[in-house]
């Protein structure tokens, strides 16, 4: 994973919205978000950039179109591989993974645009 | 009108208009044709209205004023009011979360029910998520007004898969919809007045933006004096983006490039910053910057998938994007399919908003009704529409982009194609066009569909015959049978004729 200079955990901005937080675990380690926000959004504020590879090249990747577009952002979400963080929103309790979860080698027919929590 | 239920699932219909894309374009064609008595259904794969331009945090849980960091955000609140209303008397139903994965005629329910209209087959965008209610399968409806809107255009460039390296406008939306900052030392780069905000934004949130970088001259605008005087609200932001960029002290480079990046193991990118001449190629001397976000736009590209899902003819913009033919009145070529906003040719919000209201009102059949009104709204278009050709003009693409590039740069970042496998696939195996360089390099095939590298691979094709994109470059990217990726378990369970008969 790769962080940026500004390395903390958890929302930088909390006091600019509501009082509430939600509590995520990334790989079983503790990460706080806002209501609302997106999965990537979470990560990109805890100072998070990248939080899987590519099958090919084993190449970092993260948030690149930032909504939805591009598929570079999958991450697993309770258990259900290849979600876009960038569009999944955050919910208490929520379970995020950077396990690379087997991929269908059939990546011609991508399979899960829509998934199972 | 037959609203033709499948065994698969459960059928929403049959309404006078559907409307896909709840951006600027749907929101004011639902408006539109709400107002003038029709019942409406508006579907947008997002969780809420807006679209990219008008894209807020979530209604539910809300971070700061709503209208902060947002342009013609009245025009927004009114519109989402109309919609409230018009949903309160049911006269409009707002489908969030619901992605259009499929279009298809409707099957006439006899012989002499020539006009059946559309079916949409929908799939929530994300499964588990709380929606207010369960997606349809299904909405079924006699006229279509497709507003799908875009997404950032990109080139390729080396080092442009590193994490930190992102679309322009997609570090808008992380600011626009979370308040997150993508980073803290930020270049922004490409070409265009949307780099502008972008820069501006991120400054007012804290970051340093070292430097905007802007590939061309801004000498392009001189020619078009008329163009712009003719829209004095798009002066007025220009301004107040040039102040803000001089207040927070941002470099604007023009005639820059950034033509490769590296990143340390820290994940600090070293960004190179060129020179270029009017081609594009570069010439002079060479800077580099050290940053951690590096935010890359080179204009908009319209989502034309449904477009061609419904058969409706395409051109080439003076952007060199591929668009959807239409008429005065927002009419495709397809009968009783309408198209509004960017897939009629990138052009900004307003534009959108003209297109939509319009579009909604000649899918009302309303036109004669309001001929005052249409007239308005059709000078307005073309005024908006010579400032967007104006824009564009000034601010293409490099010519010769590809120069930068090196073997070893990914092209295509699903399925990791570099420039040197796109390169071979033409000189080894004769791949000149588009689809045979698909099929031999597999760009374009992954996840995303093309949605990232089309624009890149299409002029990768078209530089080596040394001509201009044609239609025929660009449409087998932008043609998918599938609008959006599915489950395969929802796939088989679509029996309908022409599902088959398109697989
Ligand atoms: C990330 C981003 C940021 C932008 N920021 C600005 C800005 O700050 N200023 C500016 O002037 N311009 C901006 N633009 C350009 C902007 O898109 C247009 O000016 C304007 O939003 C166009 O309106 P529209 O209604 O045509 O499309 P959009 O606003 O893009 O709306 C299209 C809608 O259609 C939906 N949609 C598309 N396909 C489907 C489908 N298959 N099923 C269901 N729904 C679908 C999308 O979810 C989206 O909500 C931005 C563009 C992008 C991509
Ligand atoms: S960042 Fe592109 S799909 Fe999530």
């Amino acid at each position: 994973m790769t962080r940026h200079p500004k390395t903390q955990a958890g929302p930088r901005t909390v006091e600019d919205g509501g009082t509430s937080v939600v509590h995520l675990t990334l790989n079983g380690q503790e990460l706080l978000a806002h209501p609302g926000q997106t999965v990537g959004a979470a990560l990109v504020d805890a100072g998070i950039q990248s939080w899987r590879t590519t099958r090919k090249n084993g190449r970092p990747r993260g948030l690149f179109c930032g909504i939805g577009i591009c598929y570079d952002c999958l991450i697993t979400v309770d258990g259900a591989p290849n979600q876009r963080a960038c569009i999944v929103p955050v919910c208490e309790g929520m379970q995020l993974s950077t396990t690379a979860a087997p991929v269908d080698a059939a990546t011609d027919a991508p399979n899960d645009g829509g998934t199972k929590r | 009108m037959s609203t033709n239920p499948t065994p698969s699932g459960q059928t929403v219909g049959a309404f006078d208009v559907a409307v896909v894309g709840a951006g600027p374009a749907g929101l004011a064609a639902a408006a539109a044709a709400a107002d003038r008595g029709k019942t409406v259904v508006l579907v947008d794969a997002g969780a809420q209205i807006g679209g990219q331009y008008w894209r807020h945090p979530d209604e539910r849980a809300p971070r700061g004023p709503e209208a902060e960091g947002h342009h013609d955000w009245k025009l927004f609140t009114e519109l989402r009011e109309k919609l409230r209303r018009h949903r309160q008397m049911g006269a409009v139903v707002l489908l969030p979360n619901a992605q259009v994965w499929f279009v298809e005629p409707t099957a006439p329910a006899d012989a002499d029910d020539r006009e059946g209209g559309w079916t949409l087959h929908l799939t929530p965008t994300i499964v588990g998520v709380d929606t207010a209610e369960a997606t349809p399968r299904l909405v079924v409806a006699a006229r279509l007004i497709l507003c799908p809107g875009g997404y950032d255009r990109q080139l390729p460039v080396p080092g442009w898969d590193l994490p930190g390296v992102m679309a322009a406008g997609g570090v808008q939306a992380l600011l626009k919809g979370h308040r997150t900052l993508a980073g803290q030392r930020a270049v922004v780069a490409g070409t265009g007045p949307f780099l502008l905000p972008v820069a501006k934004q991120l400054a007012d949130a804290g970051a340093t933006v070292v430097a905007v970088c802007e590939a061309n001259a801004l000498t392009g605008w001189a020619r078009h004096a008329r163009a712009v005087a003719a829209v004095p609200a798009k002066v007025a932001e220009g301004a107040e983006y040039a102040l803000a960029l001089a207040r927070h002290r941002i470099p604007y480079r023009t005639r820059t490039a950034v033509t490769r990046i590296d990143a340390d193991p820290t994940g600090t990118k070293a960004v190179q910053l060129a020179q270029l001449d009017a081609a594009g190629r570069v010439v002079g001397p060479t800077t580099t910057v050290d940053v951690d976000l590096v935010a890359l736009g080179w204009g908009f590209t319209p989502s034309m998938e449904l477009i061609t899902a419904v058969g409706a003819q395409t051109r080439i913009d003076v952007d060199q994007s591929l668009v959807a033919v239409v008429d005065n009145s927002q009419r495709s070529t397809t009968p009783g399919v309408y198209v509004a906003g960017e897939a009629t040719g990138v052009g900004g919000a307003l534009l959108a908003v003209a297109e939509g209201e319009l579009a909604g009102i000649a899918a009302a059949d309303a036109l004669e009704v309001h001929a005052m009104r249409i007239r308005r709204l059709r000078a307005r278009i073309q005024r908006l529409r010579v400032f967007a050709a104006a824009m564009h003009q000034a601010h293409p693409v490099p010519a010769r982009w590809h120069e930068w590039l090196t073997p070893d740069t990914t092209i295509c970042r699903c399925e990791e194609v570099s420039f040197d496998s796109v390169c071979r696939a033409r000189d080894e195996l004769g791949a000149t066009d588009v689809r045979t360089v698909k099929l031999m390099a597999r760009p374009g095939m992954g996840w995303c569909q093309g949605h990232v590298c089309g624009f890149a691979t299409a002029k990768l094709a078209a530089a080596a015959e040394d001509r201009p994109l044609t239609v025929e470059d660009l449409r087998p990217l932008a043609k998918q049978t599938l609008c959006a990726p599915i489950a395969l378990e929802l796939l088989a369970q679509v029996t309908s004729k022409s599902t088959d008969e398109a697989l």
